[in-house]
């Protein structure tokens, strides 16, 4: 006896009304709780502005102008990027939400109708995120705005695309991951604890907290692995890390594409861990529960 | 769609079993430390080879006291959960197979948080039931007003559905699931809650709504006004068999053996004389409430008569709250004397 949910390609690939219509009601819920999300978004900036008095204090107390090869304008460009590059991967709510879903049973109604979750999941974050972009639009271009003598030249046309990538598939990726995160929820109560340890990889691994080129000098082995290495091999620097360092001319030309390509095998690899997760969480609830 | 004249069940299902592994834990912090090391667990038998059959347009209610296993075939049907064992199919599919084709052709109203958007007017989420069913737009359209219409919530469906009654959530819930327009309708409770006259609109709404359509529907209930206004068809279940399947008019033919007679006396009778006629089960000065034997009710009701003045006299059907309930009561104790090992009754 299979239990298995069968998707069409309709099913995984919405129509563009379809896509619409979800994307337009999201939002309408969004801004169900504009007064909640006005004040996070805004608040949200308050993190960035500790950093650059945190990372000035360290300068003049080190009394070098470098760092790890990073000047204070570099940090605090650095810092500025991040956030921005996090506003597009971090999905505050998303793990949880999902699985309280399955927890209080709600869930049920997208194996009744002819919907696909996941799908369904991304347009309404897709439209969490243009929310968030119209009301921090304004914020963020004052912050940009007086910081901007912190910050190199414009780069070129072609980084400013590839960064423009980078951010796009940092947003796959986070959604993907979290997603994932959340449909362990089909098989442990209570998912909590696991979004906390993957907020904290996330925060040290992901660059949020400082440029992970200073892991570069750590040594592990003899043979010259070096903490950095070993990071650069997760995921997590794609969704903070990896866009800052390509707007900053850090990655450039080979290394770039490079970067790129492995980004998007990291969104796929995402995508199908979430899909199976969702996949084999349904039958399991099929099965035990429900 | 399916010939009337030598339809094809809609609803066809075969032995079907559901067993649930559940957790067994003993109340106390000495039982939760325990728990950390050494789990253990127990199955439940939800349903226990269940095997129906229901025809295109059919009004069935499903009955059966707590934890009978009616939710559970529901679940089953929709295609929420997989049988342990059996066979099921509905309009033509294996319900947990979820395919497309047959999840837009059916719907499920579990409770009042059900399909709409909890923070958003519920004209939005029939708007998304639009999108989800592929509906003709001007269809759509028709549908909808045709179903707020009927139940009267214009004024409520652009309102956000949290400040919404339950009863005025649960009309909603009912156009959001009949939208799309489905042939078979599986209902889960929907008058629970609910003040007299929200039952009575919800109703007229459905037996409005199936007989123009000919949806053929599920309906698990504990009210008997319900089953008494919709349904002519009565399963039940208890313990996860199905113990009676059959009319309603059956089930009061076959399982009262009593009629219940009222009686206003001018001069109240004795007690000697009431208890020859039959069991007082009611007495407030000279009206009283007797159960009679059917078999009797002939001869007694002549003989009540003949000896006394009587200003008024009603004869009933033991109500059907009381029928159920002592069906239910036999399903526990057949269910009792099968389960002793010893095979002695309980």
């Amino acid at each position: 006896m299979s239990g298995s949910a069968t998707l069409s390609r309709e099913q995984l690939l919405p129509s563009w009304h379809g896509w619409s219509t979800m994307l337009s009601i999201s939002v309408a819920d969004r801004l169900a709780h504009r007064g909640d999300f006005f004040v996070g978004t805004l608040f949200r900036f308050l993190p960035i502005v500790t950093q650059i008095f945190l990372w000035t204090a360290v300068f003049s107390a080190a009394g070098s102008g470098l760092i790890a090869g990073y000047s204070r304008n570099d940090f605090v460009a650095y810092y500025l990027l991040t956030m921005m590059a996090r506003s597009f991967s971090s999905m505050p709510g998303l793990a949880g939400g999902i699985a309280r879903s399955v927890r209080d049973g709600s869930v049920k109604k997208y194996l009744v109708q002819p919907v696909d979750y996941v799908g369904f999941l991304m347009a309404a974050r897709v439209a969490h995120k243009l929310v968030y972009f119209a009301i921090a639009a304004a914020p963020f271009s004052l912050m940009f705005f007086l910081c901007r003598d912190f910050f190199p030249p414009l780069p070129e046309a072609t980084t400013i695309a590839a960064f423009l990538a980078t951010l796009v598939m940092s947003f796959l990726l986070g959604f993907f991951l979290e997603a994932t995160l959340g449909m362990l929820g089909f098989w442990v109560l209570e998912v909590s604890s696991l979004i906390f340890v993957y907020m904290l990889a996330q925060y040290l691994l992901s660059g949020h907290m400082f440029p992970l080129d200073m892991l570069d000098s750590i040594e592990l082995t003899q043979a010259g692995f070096t903490l950095g290495d070993l990071v650069q091999l997760m995921p997590f620097q794609y969704t903070a890390y990896f866009p800052c360092a390509v707007w900053l001319g850090k990655i450039e030309g080979q290394e770039l594409a490079y970067g790129l390509l492995v980004e998007a095998i990291w969104v796929v690899v995402a995508a199908a861990a979430c899909r199976i997760a969702f996949l084999r969480g349904t039958r399991r609830y099929s099965a035990y529960g429900g | 769609m399916i010939s009337s004249s030598s339809p094809s069940p809609v609803i066809d299902v075969h032995g079907l079993a559901k067993h649930y592994r559940v957790a067994d834990k003993r109340e106390g912090i000495a039982s939760s430390i325990r728990g950390l090391f050494h789990r253990t667990s127990r199955t439940v038998e939800a349903l226990r080879g269940v095997s129906l059959s229901v025809d295109p347009g059919e009004f069935v209610a499903i009955l059966g006291p707590n934890g009978a296993g009616k939710t559970t075939f529901l679940k089953l049907l929709s295609g929420i959960i997989t049988p342990t064992t059996g066979t099921a199919e509905v309009l033509g599919h294996v319900p947990w197979q979820r395919h497309d084709d047959f999840r837009r052709r059916f719907a499920l109203v579990m409770g009042q948080k059900n399909q709409l958007w909890w923070d958003l007017p519920a004209a939005e989420s029939f708007r998304l039931h639009q999108v989800i069913y592929r509906l003709d737009r001007r269809r759509f359209e028709q549908t909808r007003d045709e179903l707020v219409e009927l139940l009267e919530v214009g004024r409520l469906i652009h309102q956000p559905v949290r400040e919404l009654s339950l009863g005025e959530r649960m009309k909603l819930e009912l156009i959001a699931a009949l939208l799309h327009e489905p042939e078979v309708l599986l209902l889960d409770e929907p008058t629970i809650g609910l003040d007299v006259v929200a039952q009575h609109s919800i109703h007229t709404f459905l037996r409005k709504v199936q007989t123009e359509r000919g949806t053929t529907v599920l309906l698990t209930t504990h009210y008997m006004k319900d089953v008494a206004a919709l349904c002519r068809r009565v399963v039940v279940i208890t313990h996860g068999r199905i113990l009676y399947d059959g009319t309603l008019a059956e089930i009061i033919d076959r399982f009262t053996t009593h009629k219940i007679v009222t009686l206003d006396f001018e001069q109240p009778p004795s007690e000697t004389t009431i208890a020859s006629w039959g069991e007082a089960c009611e007495r407030d000065g000279p009206q009283v409430r007797l159960r009679i034997d059917r078999e009797r009710i002939a001869e007694t009701l002549p003989r009540i008569l003949a000896g006394q003045s009587v200003l008024d006299v009603t004869v009933e059907d033991v109500p059907l709250e009381d029928v159920i309930a002592d069906l239910f009561r036999t399903g526990r104790e057949t269910h009792d004397h099968a389960s002793d090992p010893r095979g002695e009754p309980a």
